[in-house]
């Protein structure tokens, strides 16, 4: 394999800093514009860059996980802070629900959004990887799409 | 702003829906993404598009204060974007499968299920 | 809170599937399982709502106009029930006749995901959110047409694939265009807002409408847009193709009926539009069946009578009155269980005898006398032989064009209605009656006793279904009425949606 001496380095410095960026960002999009939707994005195209500088095979290494079970586990997160108002206070599906106590560091308050959030990211970072791992790899044995 | 919108949606359709028209599924595919963001745009100009005026609550404040775009068509388009892109995907999958099969991208060569 | 529990039902089951990937067992068991939960929070959903009238839920505590609302009507509740009982049914069906290979590649989970857009759009109050549900059902439908990968599967998935998908994005730009007149996209809402408006723009309000009939009426497949449906859906394993041929079409036929109801309502102004619809079902009719007679394949032969019937479904619509959009509801779960238990019959023959060409088959009646009764009663009801559930529908249908004063319309279904028997008498003579041809005789294919359970029992337990709904009719016929009632008087469901808010 063809590969870039100059993609190949920058990429080592750039993936670190593009992840952090995108837990930022998450972060970020409780009270300002960003969110888990642009956040999952972000460190998707971080693992995009790998496949593109090392190839799929040492991308999904450093994934450690199956895109699927990103999935899964998002859309679990998402579905379980939906319904912590209707299990625990009886209203209805995904109302918003903050501990008002105390207000963690660049945060602010702890609450069901911020799991959502986490969630979409999740399923966002799996469904571009999916969708990336089944184009670029020559095995088309995913079937893409949901 | 509205005029320079209703004309880039109005080439986006006619682009699209020619492309849409080819024979060949690559075209057809991208021909569809074009229709999309055309479906897209026509949504998000009808939000008032207004320069520098995010629809966004300052901090401080409790309601949106001024002349504002409305935040609800922004919303939509992500929605609807998020989906293109996933069915787009697997129409891009799908037509990597069929010129593997098939060894063509003619939807006209594509007619074995049709016959009785 | 039940509103939500056959969307949490179908929402769980797929989920856990997805976690238990390589465990096909165990998706299996959950599969069944969470179709079962499906169904039972899906009968106390109807019970709830006939006793308590329209739910409503809306998700996140906004008010009804800001946030998404979930609804549920009798209509709604009647269709995501047939849709819960479906599931089930083809869940056992589909453990013996999906093979393992498409198992390792996510059907059960994709299957779920299907069902969870198809009862998610039943019950969504919300135009925007049906746009989504009717996209979670469109791409794991998608992926479940062409998971095998052959070449038939390819092709007839990329016209599915595409059509789906300009049809999406017709939708897509008409709830654009309604919300910038209205400027909400929930149902209820944009219907109060519409009575104000509509007056004022006629032309406009005609043109949505016939928007939103293009988009639907691509998805459930009517003349002149059907084109897509007989090249993809006979390509899938049967336990797919049941479930597509069921439900699918059935959602974008409800999606009409919702929309004319509720929203383009307006009579004086779409006068026009409805004769057009009355048109388009004749021609959705008579080209379904004509090609449905024309065919020599048992399941592309059945594809086409799905059109016939949404045909008299849309007919019932356009005709526009009470009666007859209790028909069209009665007609639905009537078509939902007959074409059901027909294509379950075809995958059974096709694993008997490995081919679905009915040149090559034959002489069923004499060596299984079973299986031809089982094909026999769910033919006769679809063709709408007395007292089966198939001449009640049709019946009431054409009893309310006869009284609105359409007697071409009724001319055309009842022909149509002798070409459905001819076409299903042609199915009897040649797989049933006559002997099997002798260039392909050969003996049947043994079944494993597993097999038989899990084929035997959902297509006698729907088959048996149609019989019960001809025997009673009445009761049946009555709850539809009611839910036309509902759907035909729209102020009930704004005030519940909208309440206080408004």
């Amino acid at each position: 394999m063809n590969r870039s001496l100059i993609l190949m380095t920058a990429t080592r410095y750039l993936v670190p800093i593009i992840l952090m960026l995108s837990v930022f960002i998450l972060l970020r999009g409780h009270n300002e514009p960003g969110g888990g939707f642009v956040g999952g994005l972000l460190a998707a195209s971080a693992f995009a860059l790998y496949v593109f500088a090392f190839g799929i095979k040492e991308a999904q290494r450093l994934l450690g996980v199956h895109p699927l079970a990103l999935i899964g586990s998002g859309l679990f997160i998402s579905l379980g802070s939906a319904l912590i108002a209707p299990i625990f206070f009886g209203e209805p599906l995904m109302t918003g629900k903050w501990i008002d106590t105390f207000e963690l560091p660049g945060i602010g308050k702890l609450g069901t959004p911020l799991f959502f959030d986490i969630g979409v990211m999740l399923v966002v970072v799996g469904v571009t990887l999916l969708i990336v791992f089944a184009l670029a790899g020559e095995d088309e044995q995913l079937g893409g799409g949901s | 702003m509205n005029l320079l919108l209703a004309v880039v949606v109005g080439t986006l359709y006619g682009a699209g829906i020619f492309m849409v028209l080819r024979r060949s599924i690559v075209k057809l595919i991208l021909g569809l993404g074009l229709l999309g963001h055309a479906t897209n745009l026509l949504i998000f100009s009808t939000s008032e598009v207004v320069r520098d005026a995010p629809p966004l609550i300052k901090t401080g404040e409790t309601s949106l204060e001024g002349v504002f775009a409305s935040p609800l068509p922004q919303a939509l388009v992500l929605t609807a974007i998020v989906i293109g892109l996933a069915s787009t995907a697997f129409a891009i999958v799908l037509m990597k499968r069929a010129y593997a099969i098939m060894g063509t991208d003619d939807v006209d060569v594509m007619v074995t299920t049709e016959g009785s | 809170m039940i509103i939500s529990w056959p969307i949490l039902a179908q929402f769980f089951t797929a989920l856990f599937c997805l976690f238990f990937w390589a465990r096909r067992d165990i998706q299996r068991i959950l599969s069944l399982v969470g179709s079962f939960a499906a169904l039972a929070s899906a009968i106390g959903l109807l019970l709830q709502v006939q006793e308590a009238g329209i739910q409503v839920m809306q998700l996140g505590n906004w008010p009804s106009f800001a946030g998404i609302v979930l609804v549920a009507d009798l209509f709604s509740a009647i269709m995501v029930l047939i849709t819960a009982f479906m599931g089930l049914m083809i869940a056992l069906y589909a453990i013996s006749d999906i093979e393992s290979g498409q198992e390792a590649f996510g059907y059960h989970a994709l299957y779920h995901f299907m069902l969870l857009g198809v009862t998610g759009s039943f019950l969504t109050g919300d135009l925007f959110n049906l746009f989504v549900w009717f996209e979670i059902m469109l791409v794991s439908s998608f992926v479940l047409l062409s998971l095998q990968g052959n070449r038939p599967q390819i092709e007839g998935g990329m016209k599915y694939v595409i059509l789906n998908m300009l049809a999406s994005l017709t939708f897509l730009s008409a709830i654009g265009l309604l919300f910038s007149v209205t400027g909400t996209v929930n149902m209820a809402d944009i219907a109060r807002q519409l009575e104000v408006v509509a007056p004022q723009y006629p032309t406009l309000i005609i043109a949505l409408a016939m928007m939103f009939t293009l988009a639907f009426g691509m998805k459930s497949a009517v003349f002149p847009l059907f084109g897509w449906l007989p090249a993809s859906y006979h390509t899938p394993p049967t336990a797919v193709t049941t479930i597509f041929g069921a439900l699918l079409t059935k959602v974008g036929v409800y999606a009409m009926i919702r929309v004319y109801t509720l929203i383009f309502n307006q009579l004086d102004t779409l006068n026009y539009t409805l004769t057009a619809l009355l048109l388009i079902s004749a021609f959705t009719m008579v080209v379904g069946v004509f090609g449905a007679v024309s065919q020599f394949g048992f399941r592309r032969l059945l594809s086409f009578h799905i059109i016939s019937q949404i045909g008299y479904l849309i007919m019932g619509l356009a005709v526009f009155t009470v009666a007859s959009i209790a028909g069209t509801i009665f007609f639905m779960v009537h078509v939902i269980l007959a074409k059901a238990a027909l294509f379950l019959v075809s995958g059974i023959v096709k694993q008997l005898t490995g081919t679905n060409d009915l040149k090559q088959l034959g002489g069923f009646y004499n060596n299984n006398m079973a299986l031809s009764m089982l094909f026999f009663i769910p033919a006769m009801a679809l063709a709408g032989i007395p007292p089966l559930s198939g001449f009640w529908a049709k019946f009431a249908i054409i009893k309310a064009a006869l009284e609105s004063g359409s007697y071409w319309i009724v001319g055309v279904g009842l022909f149509v209605s002798m070409l459905t028997l001819y076409s299903m008498v042609k199915i009897w003579t040649y797989v049933f009656m006559r002997a099997r041809p002798e260039a392909y005789d050969k003996p049947l294919e043994p079944m494993a006793v597993n097999d038989r359970w899990l084929r035997w029992t959902p297509t006698i337990l729907i088959g048996g279904l149609t019989v019960l709904m001809g025997i009673y009719a009445g009761p049946l016929m009555a709850l539809s009425t009611e839910a036309a009632e509902q759907l035909m008087a729209p102020a009930q469901y704004i005030g519940v949606v909208l309440g206080g808010a408004g």
